[in-house]
């Protein structure tokens, strides 16, 4: 084994490219299934509010079918299973539009919408029926009460659980190295194997993980802590 | 679809339960489950002692237990085993089977997030019976083995049962390093097939479905079991609402 040198991978012009590609790539996912999720658990949200038991059993079903399914074997499902059976046009699209990544972020975030929902929903039930009746009797509608008066509350009272699964759903980004997307974690082994240096390459990954991590936490924290989000108890 | 479904279950149900054995490693949902059970059993002891260590006024035990913890939420569990993977042949000389590797692995990883909820478990606890314990002439190691403890744990049970569900949601992360389990036999399965992917992941995923709901509700059950025995028992002083476990886990 070599010694342990830092910057011989660091400064490589190859494998520094990798490596920042993959990073952008582990970004690109996070952030798409991020926002994916995030609309998708606010729509699932205010489906489950409807006054309508089929709605609310959907959604539960919704909810634990990409709960209690690993997440891995979800993105083999989309990208192996699903892949192939749709139509043809469409599978030689995403063949030449980096279906992987496509999928990653359709499976990740499909499935961290299950989150961000249930999160949301303990959220809204934390707020006391009197808003929605005073926001009726103020005029506003059904989706008025939701949009101004309630889904704000939840949001913030859902905050810590919502930067928690942010936090996993970053994580999670390191599975779709598994359908063979060139993110971090796959940049990492692909310059592990080309350098030899196993110490170095999964020391900068782990820092990089860990810095966004933390970063993560810190501003969930940060979050939680401003007075005027913690106010509306 | 479905009646594909069903052909391809009873034609490979003993590779999908068992693996190749015993004509190679024990695989399937067998090898997924040992793995799992053994992963959060041993994962146990080393969780307990983080947790203490996290509470500890020493400062040599605090800020290692507490750097570990830290480290192990912000790296993907993926990472981890790739780490391990690579790195414990380098470190010992000599090559490691998969599913070693894999369960060195939950065991660190399932280590430091139980020690947040035994953690959390002990917090929850009123002040009082620590104190209690002191006055009554037990020692700090004392009062947590006889008194703290034991009610902490008793009030943890259902997140540790749902620790038990992510635990087995993550063993499918052995896939990546060729662990022979459930994962890894569906895959295999669709490499011999090659026709219908559709189909077997659809199984695979159905298979974990059933497996991981049907605990998911017994933690549920004994949640709310605990909660009523609690409120019925407990005088309101020593009630504390809901023990502060709140689920880091995200999904896996």
């Amino acid at each position: 084994m070599k010694g342990f040198d830092l910057l011989a991978v660091l400064t490589h012009p190859q494998f520094s490219q990798m490596l920042l590609s993959g990073m952008k790539m582990t970004l690109v996912i996070a952030l798409g299934s991020w926002m994916l999720a995030m609309s998708l658990g606010f729509i699932l949200l205010v489906i489950r509010m409807l006054p309508l038991k089929a709605a609310d059993q959907a959604v539960a079903a919704y909810v634990s079918y990409h709960r209690n399914v690993p997440t891995l074997v979800q993105l083999m499902l989309w990208y192996f299973g699903i892949a192939n059976i749709l139509p043809a046009g469409l599978q030689t699209w995403l063949g030449d539009h980096n279906g992987e990544a496509i999928f990653a972020i359709v499976g990740l975030g499909l499935c961290q919408a299950a989150y961000f929902s249930e999160d949301l929903r303990s959220g809204f039930r934390s707020i006391p029926p009197g808003q929605d009746e005073a926001a009726r009797a103020l005029g506003h509608s059904y989706l008025g009460a939701m949009a101004y008066v309630l889904l704000p509350q939840a949001f913030r009272h859902a905050l810590p659980a919502l930067i928690n699964h942010t936090v996993s759903l970053f994580k999670n980004s390191s599975l779709a190295m598994a359908i063979g997307v060139a993110e971090l974690t796959h940049a990492v082994k692909e310059v592990e194997n080309l350098s030899f240096r196993v110490f170095e390459a999964y020391l900068i990954a782990t820092v990089i993980y860990l810095a966004c991590s933390l970063l993560l936490m810190a501003l969930g924290a940060w979050l939680s802590r401003d007075p005027a989000t913690t106010e509306a108890a | 679809m479905l009646s594909n479904m069903i052909t391809i279950i009873e034609d490979n149900w003993l590779l999908l339960l068992i693996g190749q054995y015993p004509n190679g490693p024990l695989g399937g949902i067998v090898s997924t489950l040992i793995l799992s059970v053994l992963g959060i059993v041993l994962a146990f002891p080393l969780s307990v002692l983080i947790a203490l260590a996290r509470l500890s006024h020493w400062k040599v035990l605090n800020w290692p237990a507490t750097a570990l913890v830290y480290i192990v939420r912000g790296v993907p569990l993926l990472m981890l085993i790739l780490l391990v993977y690579f790195l414990v042949p380098l470190l010992i000389g000599d090559s490691v089977p998969g599913f070693v590797t894999m369960l060195c692995t939950l065991v660190i990883y399932e280590g430091a997030f139980l020690s947040e909820i035994v953690r959390g478990g002990i917090i929850a606890l009123p002040a009082g019976q620590m104190d209690a314990a002191r006055a009554l002439g037990h020692s700090h190691v004392g009062a947590m083995r006889y008194v703290i403890l034991p009610q902490a744990l008793y009030n943890m049970m259902p997140s540790i049962l749902s620790q038990f569900v992510s635990t087995i949601k993550e063993t499918t992360l052995g896939y990546v390093i060729n662990v022979p389990e459930l994962t890894f036999a569906a895959s295999q399965l669709n490499n011999r097939l090659l026709t219908k992917p559709f189909e077997i992941f659809a199984i695979l995923a159905i298979v974990y479905f059933i497996v991981c709901w049907s605990l998911s509700e017994l933690a549920n059950q004994l949640e709310q079991r605990i909660a009523r025995q609690r409120l019925g028992e407990d005088p309101p002083e020593a009630g504390p609402s809901q023990p502060g476990t709140a689920r880091i886990q995200g999904a896996i």
